[in-house]
C-alpha cells in the first residue's frame, strides 16, 4: 500500500521506498527526518480543500509534511514497525 | 572580539535554539551578516559562572553536515572552521530536543565526531516530560561521551549548570575529552542506528505522545477550518494594526508636536528654524508615529513563528502555491516579507531549489512590508471614513486587508508568470517538519520587537533623515517670488513638473510626482516628503501648519487620485535596500533590473486602471 492511501491515523511502517521517484536532496531529507525503511508512520491529515494539498504524518515522535507525489513513492505496511519505535 | 573564546549553539531546527540563545546572552545581542553571504549571523556575549565573557554564536539550525539550502551551508563551514573571517569554534554547545531525541541525537553524533569540545544541552525537558517521556541524562552523557545538561531555555532551568560546565570544557582546551570514546567517522545508517539504540537506552519511561500538538493540529490542518484559521488570524492581524495601534500613535503624534512647538519657540524666526520644523521634526516625524503599527505587525510574525503555527500556514498554503510553481515553504519568507522585503529576501535562503528560490525572491516585494503602512495609513485615514460596516468591522482596517490581498494575487499571478517564463523548471517539491506548538517565552519576543524598533528608528534618523534633508533643500530654492508656489518653483519643484508628464494620466498630482523620486530611498518617505512639502507651502500661515497632514490631502485630492496612489504603492517602487539584497542575493545586476522593470509597468498599469475605472463611476 502506498503511503498516500494509508487510512487516516492507522499506524504503519515503511515497507520500501522508491529512491528513484524522489530527488537526491529531497531523499536525504526524508532520511534526516527518519523516514527509511522499517520506520514506523502514520497519516495524520490531507491538506488542501479539493485533495490535492500535502500529507502530514507522524514519524516517530516527529510530525512531518510532504507532498502527495513524494508519499506515493513510500510503500508501507499495516501494523507494528520491525525497528522497536517511540 | 576576536580574543575572547568563541562557542557555536548549534542543533537541529526546532529543538529551542534562539530560546537558549536569548536566555544566555539577553538582549547583549549583535545581528549581523556572515561576509558574502547574507544570512544573518547572530551573536552575543555570555558571562560564564566564574564572569569569564565568551562569545556565543547562534547557528542557522539544521539536519545533517549535508547541506542542502545556503543558511544551512553556513553552518557546515562555521563547525569545521571553513566559515570566510571566522575562526574554528573552541566548543560547541549542541541543542537536542528531548522529546526527538532519536533524531536529534543523530545529528548531535555527527557533530560530536568532529572532535571539538562539546557539550549537549538536553532541551525542553518540560515538553518531553507533558510529552509523558522521561529521560535520563547519565545514560545519555555515558553513551555520547560528552557532558549533557537538561535543559529548559524558556524557564532559565540548567543555565548554570549548562554554563559551568562550558567552562571546564573550555579549561581542557584542545586536550581530548578522556571521556569520550574514539568515534570513526560512521556512514549515515549506522549513526541513526546509534543514535536509535542511544535514545532507547536513556528512555526511562514513555507514554503515548503529542496529545496537545496533535489536538490542535486537528483544527490547524483541516482542510476547511484550517484555512478558515488561517485567513482569521491573518485578518485580526490587520484589524489590530489599525485599531490597536492608535493610542500610542497618537501620544508619539503629541511629541512630535511638542517638540516643533519647542523648535519654533527656541529659535528665531530665519532658514534653521524652517529647515528644522520642516526638514527634520515634520519630516522624520511623520515617519516615527507609525512605530507602533510597525511593531505590532512584527509582533503577530514573532508569534506565528514562535508558537510553531508558520509551519502550518506552510501547510496550508502548498497547495495554492503548488498551482503557481511555488513551494508552501516559500510562504514564510513571503509572510515576512510582510514586515520588510530585505529579511523576507534574505529567509529565502531556507528554500534548496534555485528556480522556486529566484521566484520567490522577485515577488517578495510584492508582500506588502511594513515600510508601505505609513502610506497607506495616511491615505486611508485621509479619504477612507473611519465607520464600522456589517459585523463591527472597521471599513479603514477592511481596505487595509483588501490591499495586502492584492499584493497577495498580484505576487501569486507574477509567479505564475514567472514559473512558465524566466524561471521555468520543474515545480519544486513541499517537504517539512511541523514542530511541536509551544507558548514562547514573552521575553523572547521583546527581544524580537526591539530589534526591529531599532532598526526602524535607525532608518529614520539615517536613510529617512537624510532623503529628507535633501528633499527640503531641492523644495526650499531657489525662494520663488510672491504670488509662486514654493513647491512649484523650487529645484523639486521643477524635477517634480518633468515627472509629472509621465504620471499625469494616471491621476497623479504634482505632490506625488514630488515624493515618487525619494521613495526609492524609503517607501515611507513618501509621507515625509509630502508633509514637508506642506510644511514648505504654508511657510509661516499658523492655521495651515496646525492641520494634519490628512485633513490637508483629503482638501487638495480627489479620492480618484487616492486610490490610484494606493493601488501604485500595493506594486510600485521597492527601496534601495530590497534591490541591494536582491542583488547580493542573485550576484547580479540581471535580476534586479528585471524587478525593477516588470513591478514598474505592474504599478503603472494598476493606478492607471484605478484611476480610470474610479473616475468612469464617478469618484
Amino acid at each position: 500500500m502506498r503511503l498516500i492511501d494509508l487510512p487516516l491515523r492507522q499506524p504503519a511502517y515503511v515497507d520500501m521506498i522508491d529512491w528513484s521517484a524522489i530527488t537526491p536532496s529531497e531523499g536525504q531529507r526524508l532520511r534526516e527526518f527518519g523516514l527509511c525503511e522499517g520506520a514506523s508512520v502514520e497519516v495524520l491529515h490531507h491538506g488542501g480543500l479539493l485533495g490535492r494539498g500535502p500529507v502530514a504524518c507522524k514519524v516517530g515522535r516527529m510530525t512531518i509534511a510532504m507532498r502527495r507525489i513524494l508519499a506515493a513513492a513510500v510503500t508501507v505496511r499495516t501494523g507494528a514497525a520491525l525497528e522497536p519505535d517511540a | 572580539m576576536s580574543a575572547l573564546p568563541l562557542v557555536a549553539l548549534v542543533g537541529n531546527p526546532n529543538a529551542g535554539k534562539s530560546a537558549l540563545f536569548n536566555a544566555l546572552t539577553g538582549a547583549r545581542q549583535k545581528l549581523g551578516n556572515y561576509p558574502g553571504v547574507t544570512v544573518e549571523r547572530k551573536a552575543g556575549r555570555l558571562s560564564l559562572s566564574d564572569g569569564r565573557p565568551v562569545e556565543l554564536v547562534d547557528l542557522p539550525g539544521t539536519y545533517s553536515l549535508n547541506p542542502n539550502s545556503p543558511d544551512e551551508q553556513v553552518t557546515r563551514d562555521f563547525v569545521l572552521g571553513k566559515q570566510t573571517g571566522e575562526r574554528l569554534p573552541d566548543a560547541l554547545v549542541i541543542v537536542v530536543d528531548a522529546s526527538n531525541l532519536d533524531n536529534h541525537l543523530r545529528f548531535a553524533l555527527e557533530l560530536i565526531a568532529l572532535g571539538l569540545p562539546t557539550v549537549v544541552a538536553l532541551n525542553m525537558v518540560d515538553l518531553a516530560t507533558r510529552d509523558g517521556l522521561e529521560l535520563d541524562a547519565n545514560v545519555l552523557a555515558r553513551e555520547l561521551g560528552v557532558p549533557v545538561i537538561p535543559t529548559v531555555a524558556v524557564r532559565k532551568r540548567g543555565l548554570d549548570h549548562l554554563k559551568g560546565k562550558l567552562g571546564t570544557i573550555l579549561d581542557a582546551g584542545d586536550a581530548p575529552v578522556a571521556l569520550r570514546p574514539s568515534t570513526p567517522a560512521q556512514d549515515f545508517e549506522a549513526m541513526r542506528a546509534n543514535a536509535r539504540r542511544i535514545a532507547r537506552a536513556a528512555i526511562v519511561r514513555e507514554t503515548p505522545s503529542r496529545r496537545l500538538t496533535a489536538a490542535v493540529d486537528r483544527v490547524a490542518l483541516h482542510p476547511l477550518f484550517g484555512l478558515i484559521l488561517l485567513l482569521g488570524l491573518l485578518f485580526v492581524m490587520f484589524q489590530a494594526v489599525f485599531s490597536w495601534a492608535a493610542p500610542p500613535a497618537d501620544m508619539l503624534e503629541g511629541w512630535v508636536t511638542a517638540l516643533g512647538e519647542a523648535v519654533t519657540a527656541l529659535l528665531p524666526p530665519g532658514i534653521l528654524h524652517d529647515f528644522l520644523l520642516q526638514g527634520v521634526v515634520g519630516g522624520v516625524g511623520a515617519v516615527i508615529v507609525f512605530l507602533p503599527q510597525i511593531l505590532i505587525l512584527f509582533f503577530f510574525i514573532l508569534m506565528l513563528e514562535a508558537t510553531g503555527y508558520m509551519a502550518r500556514a506552510a501547510f496550508m498554503m502548498d497547495g495554492l502555491m503548488a498551482r503557481v510553481g511555488l513551494s508552501g515553504r516559500a510562504f514564510i519568507p513571503l509572510l515576512s516579507s510582510f514586515a520588510c522585503a530585505v529579511p523576507g529576501i534574505m529567509a529565502t535562503r531556507t528554500i534548496s531549489d534555485p528556480k522556486d528560490r529566484l521566484t520567490t525572491i522577485l515577488i517578495a516585494p510584492l508582500m506588502t512590508c511594513s515600510a508601505r503602512l505609513p502610506v497607506y495609513g495616511l491615505i486611508i485615514a485621509a479619504f477612507i471614513p473611519a465607520r464600522t460596516v456589517a459585523g463591527g468591522i472597521g471599513l479603514q482596517g477592511l481596505v487595509l486587508f483588501l490591499l495586502y490581498v492584492a499584493g497577495i494575487i498580484g505576487a501569486m499571478l507574477a509567479a505564475w508568470a514567472l514559473r512558465l517564463t524566466v524561471a521555468k523548471g520543474t515545480s519544486s517539491g513541499f517537504l517539512m517538519e511541523m514542530p511541536k506548538y509551544q507558548w514562547p517565552r514573552p521575553q523572547d519576543i521583546l527581544i524580537g520587537l526591539w530589534q526591529r524598533a531599532v532598526i526602524f528608528l535607525k532608518r529614520a534618523g539615517t536613510i529617512i533623515l537624510a532623503t529628507n534633508v535633501v528633499l527640503w533643500v531641492l523644495a526650499s530654492f531657489p525662494q520663488a517670488p510672491e504670488g509662486v508656489k514654493q513647491s512649484e518653483y523650487s529645484i523639486a519643484g521643477r524635477i517634480a513638473g518633468g515627472i509629472n508628464v509621465l504620471v499625469e494620466p494616471i491621476g497623479f498630482n504634482r505632490d506625488i510626482s514630488l515624493a515618487l523620486l525619494p521613495t526609492m530611498a524609503a517607501r515611507e518617505v513618501a509621507v515625509s516628503a509630502i508633509a514637508t512639502v506642506y510644511a514648505i507651502d504654508a511657510g509661516d500661515d499658523e492655521d495651515a501648519l496646525n492641520r494634519t497632514l490628512g485633513d490637508r490631502l483629503a482638501g487638495r485630492w480627489s479620492l480618484a487620485t487616492a486610490l490610484a496612489f494606493l493601488a501604485w504603492f500595493v506594486f510600485a517602487p521597492q527601496c534601495i535596500s530590497t534591490i541591494a539584497v536582491t542583488r547580493r542575493e542573485t550576484n547580479g545586476w540581471k535580476w534586479p533590473m528585471f524587478m525593477v522593470g516588470y513591478l514598474f509597468v505592474l504599478a503603472y498599469v494598476a493606478a492607471g486602471v484605478t484611476y480610470w475605472t474610479a473616475t468612469a463611476v464617478g469618484l
